[in-house]
């Protein structure tokens, strides 16, 4: 198998220090709704200026480098453990260059590994396998401080009069943004997903945000659901940090599991405003990054 | 407006403060997170034994810059490690929230007239800057590389053992941008932002 090392530490390095530029039009767009010299907009233009700075110099966007997750869509019959081992040196690399903060604390000693390798899980790695020849490494930065705010609610809630329908799913993410309030760094990402078992569902919340950010749902639905629930959201008046103001939330996705008859989840996993997340392609011995 | 403060902070500065006040904030200020929390309230604050020798030192060291200093819920990204030439490359703040069982009591330990972070804290960290007094300034969470901008040395670090998020930091920032949300007249923005969309959640529900 091909040494993919300094390519995976490439694609490591674009994701945290260049946000695409679909997020930063959202960011854009949404700055230039608030009141200049307003505490919203100070801390929309600082936004702006952050995601300029960290690209020219090459330096994260945020400081918390959050989680790697890598979404892997692999030639059926590749070597994933070759891959593991290699994403995982890449990992240690990009630390070992500040691309990323040393993040993996052990949760009994409080000790942080230093190179952000723990066990086998620290950094996360989903595999697929796909029948094409082209290797695919999707990779999301996740943040400790917007995943704190994600949230798992089990209809019927009583307490939100949500019950298994639409409706339901409505007013169970609208209440999870209401608690989260600025604390995941709004103005935020919602992604959604409703049915699957507890953990089927954290997992395809966060999947669910690497759809195309003006793509529409397949599903004309959800799609409307989408739509309706960034808007209300935003009525809330949170605004960035959490300071008042007019965008809380700047895009909604969602997608929809199979689930047991006995339960309904709705699991939300926010995404704060430094929304990273990078792909890399290898096809044919060439490595492309989008 | 934009108010400019530079530490030590003076009482009158600060009891003119009020929340949403937008604010570019210059002198040493000291990063401070979990760790570092922790570490304070065992050894100064509810010790189990005395403070070590070497504990002592340090407190006094962070006492002479954190009087009517600044401290900051930040773990930072930092180069130069091996030959100590420290650079901070990445530094915006951390949740505050997660201090709110110590912040009350360090404040008094080192008479603190500030605490960076983001996300609020809660009532008793609000009495507490109100007895200082004191202001809570939010950061903007994330900005990591412009807040690094700021940085125009690093004077000291403290506590390495703990890894480079958790030390403390001393370091000298310049027109680091920020806003007030806990004044010292027991007014919280937090509180407020969520009164009002508490309001408009319940509309929404119906
Ligand atoms: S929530 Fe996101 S922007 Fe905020 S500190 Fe965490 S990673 Fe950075």
């Amino acid at each position: 198998m091909m040494d993919l090392k300094e390519a995976i530490c490439e694609l490591i390095r674009l994701t945290s220090t260049d946000l695409p530029a679909g997020v930063e039009k959202r960011l854009r767009e949404a700055a230039n709704r608030e009141e200049p010299g307003s505490a919203a907009r100070l801390a929309m233009d600082t936004i702006l200026a952050n995601v300029d700075m960290a690209r020219k110099n090459s330096t994260p966007i945020c400081q918390d480098t959050g989680t790697p997750i890598f979404f892997v869509h692999y030639p059926s019959g590749m070597d994933t453990g070759a891959l593991t081992a290699q994403i995982r040196s890449a990992v240690e690399l990009a630390t070992q260059r500040s691309t990323l903060r040393p993040n993996a604390v052990h949760s009994l000693t409080g000790k942080n590994s230093g190179n952000n390798l723990g066990n086998d899980t620290f950094p996360t790695i989903h595999y697929t396998a796909i029948k094409e020849d082209t290797l695919t490494i999707d990779l999301m930065l996740k943040g400790g401080g917007c995943e704190n705010v994600g949230a798992q609610y089990s209809l019927p809630d009583t307490s939100l009069d949500a019950a298994r329908d639409l409706d339901g799913v409505r007013k169970a993410v609208l209440d999870a943004v209401h608690r989260a309030q600025g604390d995941g760094c709004a103005p935020g990402f919602l992604g959604v997903a409703i049915g699957g078992d507890r953990d089927t569902a954290y997992a395809a919340s966060k999947e669910v945000l690497l759809r195309d950010l003006d793509g529409r749902n397949p599903d004309e639905t959800l799609n409307q659901l989408e739509s309706r629930l960034t808007q209300d959201a935003n009525e809330m008046g949170i605004g960035p940090m959490g300071f008042g103001g007019k965008t809380t939330v700047l895009g909604t996705r969602i997608t929809c599991l199979y689930r047991l008859p006995a339960s309904y989840f709705v699991t939300i996993s926010y995404m704060c405003w430094a929304y990273r997340r990078r792909k890399m392609t290898l096809t044919a011995g060439q490595v492309t990054y989008e | 407006m934009t108010i400019e403060l530079r530490t030590p902070i003076t009482d009158d500065a600060i009891r003119s403060l009020k929340v949403g006040d937008t604010v570019l904030l210059s002198g040493v200020v000291v990063t401070a997170r979990d760790a570092a929390h922790k570490w304070l309230a065992d050894a100064f604050i509810h010790p189990l034994q005395p403070p070590s020798p070497q504990e002592q030192a340090t407190l006094k060291e962070l006492k002479a810059v954190l009087d009517r200093g600044v401290i900051f819920h930040c773990g930072p990204v930092v180069t130069g490690l091996d030959t100590r030439q420290y650079r901070i490359v990445a530094a915006g703040p951390t949740t505050s929230m997660r201090e709110e069982p110590y912040q009350a009591d360090v404040i008094r330990l080192f008479n603190l007239k500030g605490v960076i972070g983001k996300g609020g804290m809660g009532q008793k960290t609000l009495d507490a800057l109100h007895a200082s007094p004191a202001v809570y300034f939010h950061a903007i969470g994330g900005a990591a590389a412009v807040i690094a901008q700021t940085v125009t040395e690093v004077l000291r670090v403290h506590l390495l053992e703990l890894g480079v998020p958790e030390a403390m930091w001393v370091i000298h920032v310049e027109r680091l941008p920020v806003v007030v949300t806990m004044d010292s007249h027991k007014r919280s923005l937090h509180d407020q932002v969520r009164a009002q969309s508490r309001r408009a959640l319940d509309r929404l529900l119906k």
